[in-house]
């Protein structure tokens, strides 16, 4: 009786010290997490508060004087005459106009940095868009220049030293004077999404790296998805288990842990020089980027046809069917969502990747959007890595904001995916 | 010491649960001299990887009757019921000696075409387990990929008599479109039995087909099975000596990969020859 009791106390004793070592292991559990979840916070509000600015871009709207002496000497009135046509000195004409006091060319310098290089050929679109525009006066709105632009959003503190903030006291006047008239606004950042790179970083957009990476990630998909289910579908299903398969099997295992950087000099010295396909182009970048992700969907994917109970393998074989048929009417369809979270997952890889994109040349500045497959584009990671790079302040929100869009980009698609499995996924 | 069983309701009245005493039906209806035989297996050894699985296995089985197999687990009864539709081909590390026939023809031989002998030897698992698609698809799917049915009206007809047949119909013939896994553990194996009839085989074999269902679900079954072997030559392996004894015209033993015993399932019951099978049979082991 009394043992009895003691083995209770003794379970008791016991009980408050698994209970006790339960919650502290629950406890680490929720501060790893929520350490996780700081972390990953901290990235998006950091990158977010940085990157917004980009989204809007300063403009000044100016009273442009489309000046046919200028434009069209010789009075032709036809486009490809107009199209030649002297913007530059349309625009410094119209600053004048607008600040008469500016008289030394020192002055005149400074006032036509206020406006963007790219002004000129927005003045150009104007009038080619309606050369009705010609011998009037309108208001045009123009791109500020980046200094500007970074003044106006409040990067850059009014009163920092002229040093520092890049505007002469005499430019910030001027600018004065337009906010007062109601010339200077924040308007949506067109030129961000559909332009090229541009050493200017008011006229610099991802539109290249964007059409780059989305055609790369299709090549990789098309190269990948294919080869790469095929191979788990026979390495699993079909292959016989010998010597020769598990060696093959080590082998794409190793091949997932290879550097990436690898896969590029493979495509440089193979895809490049023997086959000798197009330098930086989407074609190229993709089939690196699905030699790289070959090995995670073959892997993920022969686990996916493992998960399939073999109840089903035998069910179908055992009235007959062929083991082919078997595999593709019955197995692989099971398989399907993990197939696919293998492809996402190994595509939201390539997505990000950056190494193997600079051996083959995607590491380029761009302007022009690539119009085909070997056409020359980048990356929306490469253009990341090289606006990082440039001095000019501009560039660090418009860094951040690219990568926002690589980020919306990457939830994307894992969104794809989880719609995808629920779409696919079969209860037995 | 002799052992009662009860007879479930739902079987349709057939025949007593057996009895050790003399049957009311004569020995000389199971006599290899009035029955053709279906499956003749010879000196057939199995083996996995470096285990002995079947050991000089001789075994007949007539057509057209209900041959239960038994005998303790790991005795070999399931592999020889695998190797009659060569399921077994399946394990890498499996080997197979000897001769099996099904109707004189070597079933091994190297112009067997395996889905050819599949269509013709259906197979029933322990867990049943129909595909995660809809009942019709279920029965359907074997008739479409031998190309049985020329149209739909035709697969509707092949699929509806296979329901029917596997007496399943009367409960499902309203929710055709649902999953076959959303249905209960006897519906599903019913079904399962209803996909290898569709296909149209003359021997269908049953691996402990109701070792995962309750009593109600084992009866209906089993009257299943007395009803298809009019039509179809059946092989069941069991652990149920009163399953055995219930459904069985033929009973074979087997004990550690060698063919102890076999007969007409009264004679084995009643006077078994070999000590092993009276124990067996008994309970006394296994």
């Amino acid at each position: 009786m009394s043992n009895k009791i003691v083995t209770n106390d003794k379970i008791k004793q016991g009980l408050k010290k698994r209970r006790r070592s339960e919650s502290r292991f629950r406890a680490i559990g929720i501060a790893s997490i929520s350490v996780g979840l700081i972390f990953i916070a901290i990235l998006f509000i950091s990158v977010t508060s940085k990157g917004y600015n980009a989204f809007t871009q300063t403009m000044i709207q100016i009273d442009v004087f489309f000046d046919p002496d200028v434009l069209d000497p010789n009075g032709s009135n036809k486009l490809e005459s107009i199209a030649r046509g002297d913007y530059r000195a349309v625009i410094r004409q119209t600053l004048f106009n607008t600040f008469k006091d500016v008289s030394s060319r020192r002055d005149k310098r400074q006032l036509y940095k206020i406006l963007s290089s790219g002004a000129q050929f927005q003045i150009r679109d104007t009038a080619l868009k309606n050369l009705g525009v010609i011998g009037t006066t309108i208001p045009v709105w123009v791109t500020a220049s980046d200094d500007v632009d970074m003044m106006i959003k409040g990067v850059v503190d009014r009163k920092a030293q002229p040093r520092v903030r890049r505007l002469s006291e005499k430019q910030m006047g001027w600018i004065r004077t337009l906010e007062l008239k109601g010339k200077v606004e924040r308007q949506f950042n067109t030129t961000f999404f559909f332009g090229g790179d541009s050493r200017e970083p008011e006229l610099a957009g991802i539109a290249v790296a964007l059409v780059g990476t989305i055609l790369s990630i299709l090549i990789c998909l098309a190269f990948a998805v294919p080869f790469g289910v095929m191979a788990a579908v026979y390495l699993e299903e079909f292959a016989p288990k010998n010597r020769w398969t598990t060696l093959l099997e080590i082998n794409i295992n190793n091949l997932a842990a290879v550097p990436s950087i690898v896969f590029g000099l493979l495509g440089l010295s193979v895809l490049l020089n023997v086959f000798e396909l197009p330098r930086s182009s989407p074609l190229v970048g993709g089939m690196v980027l699905a030699l790289m992700t070959l090995p995670t969907i073959i892997i993920t994917g022969r686990s996916a046809l493992m998960a399939v109970p073999p109840s089903i393998r035998e069910a179908a074989l055992a009235i007959g069917a062929s083991r082919v048929q078997t595999v593709f009417h019955h197995v692989l369809p099971l398989a399907m969502p993990g197939v696919l979270t293998g492809t996402i997952i190994g595509s939201a890889r390539a997505l990000g990747e950056t190494a193997p994109l600079l051996m083959i040349g995607m590491v380029a500045f761009i302007v022009d959007i690539p119009n085909s497959l070997t056409a020359p584009a980048t990356a929306l990671p490469i253009q990341v890595f090289l606006w990082a790079d440039q001095p000019e302040r501009a560039f660090g929100e418009r860094t951040a904001a690219a990568i926002l869009v690589l980020l919306i980009f990457t939830c994307l698609m894992n969104l794809a995916a989880v719609f995808l499995r629920r779409k696919f996924e079969t209860r037995w | 010491m002799t052992p009662t069983y009860i007879t479930p309701k739902a079987r349709p009245a057939f025949k007593p649960s057996f009895a050790f005493s003399s049957s009311a039906e004569p020995l000389a209806d199971f006599s290899p001299a009035t029955t053709s035989q279906k499956i003749r297996a010879e000196q057939l050894n199995v083996f996995y990887a470096k285990t002995h699985a079947l050991k000089n296995v001789d075994l007949s089985i007539p057509s057209n009757q209900v041959t239960a197999l038994i005998g303790p687990s790991g005795c070999g009864k399931s592999t020889f019921l695998r190797c009659l539709n060569r399921m077994n081909d399946l394990i890498d590390v499996c080997r197979v000696e000897g001769n099996v026939s099904v109707d004189g023809k070597d079933i091994y031989a190297a112009d067997q075409d395996v889905v050819m002998l599949r269509a013709r030897v259906g197979l029933v698992f322990q867990k049943p387990n129909p595909f995660p698609k809809s009942i019709y698809e279920n029965v359907a799917y074997g008739p479409r990929i031998h190309g049985l049915a020329e149209s739909n009206d035709e697969l509707d007809e092949i699929v509806f008599t296979s329901l029917e047949r596997a007496g399943l119909l009367a409960e499902v013939k309203d929710r055709m479109k649902v999953p076959g896994t959303a249905l209960s553990g006897g519906q599903q194996q019913r079904l399962c039995i209803a996909r290898a009839i569709a296909v149209g085989p003359e021997i269908i074999l049953m691996d402990e087909p109701c070792s995962a269902l309750d009593p109600i679900a084992t009866a209906k079954i089993e009257g299943l099975i007395e009803e298809l072997r009019t039509q179809y030559t059946i092989v069941i392996v069991t652990h149920s000596m009163q399953q055995a004894a219930r459904v069985s015209q033929r009973t074979a033993h087997f004990h550690m990969g060698q063919l102890v015993e076999s007969g007409a399932t009264e004679q084995v019951f009643s006077s078994p020859k070999n000590q092993m099978t009276r124990d067996y049979i008994l309970g006394r082991i296994g």
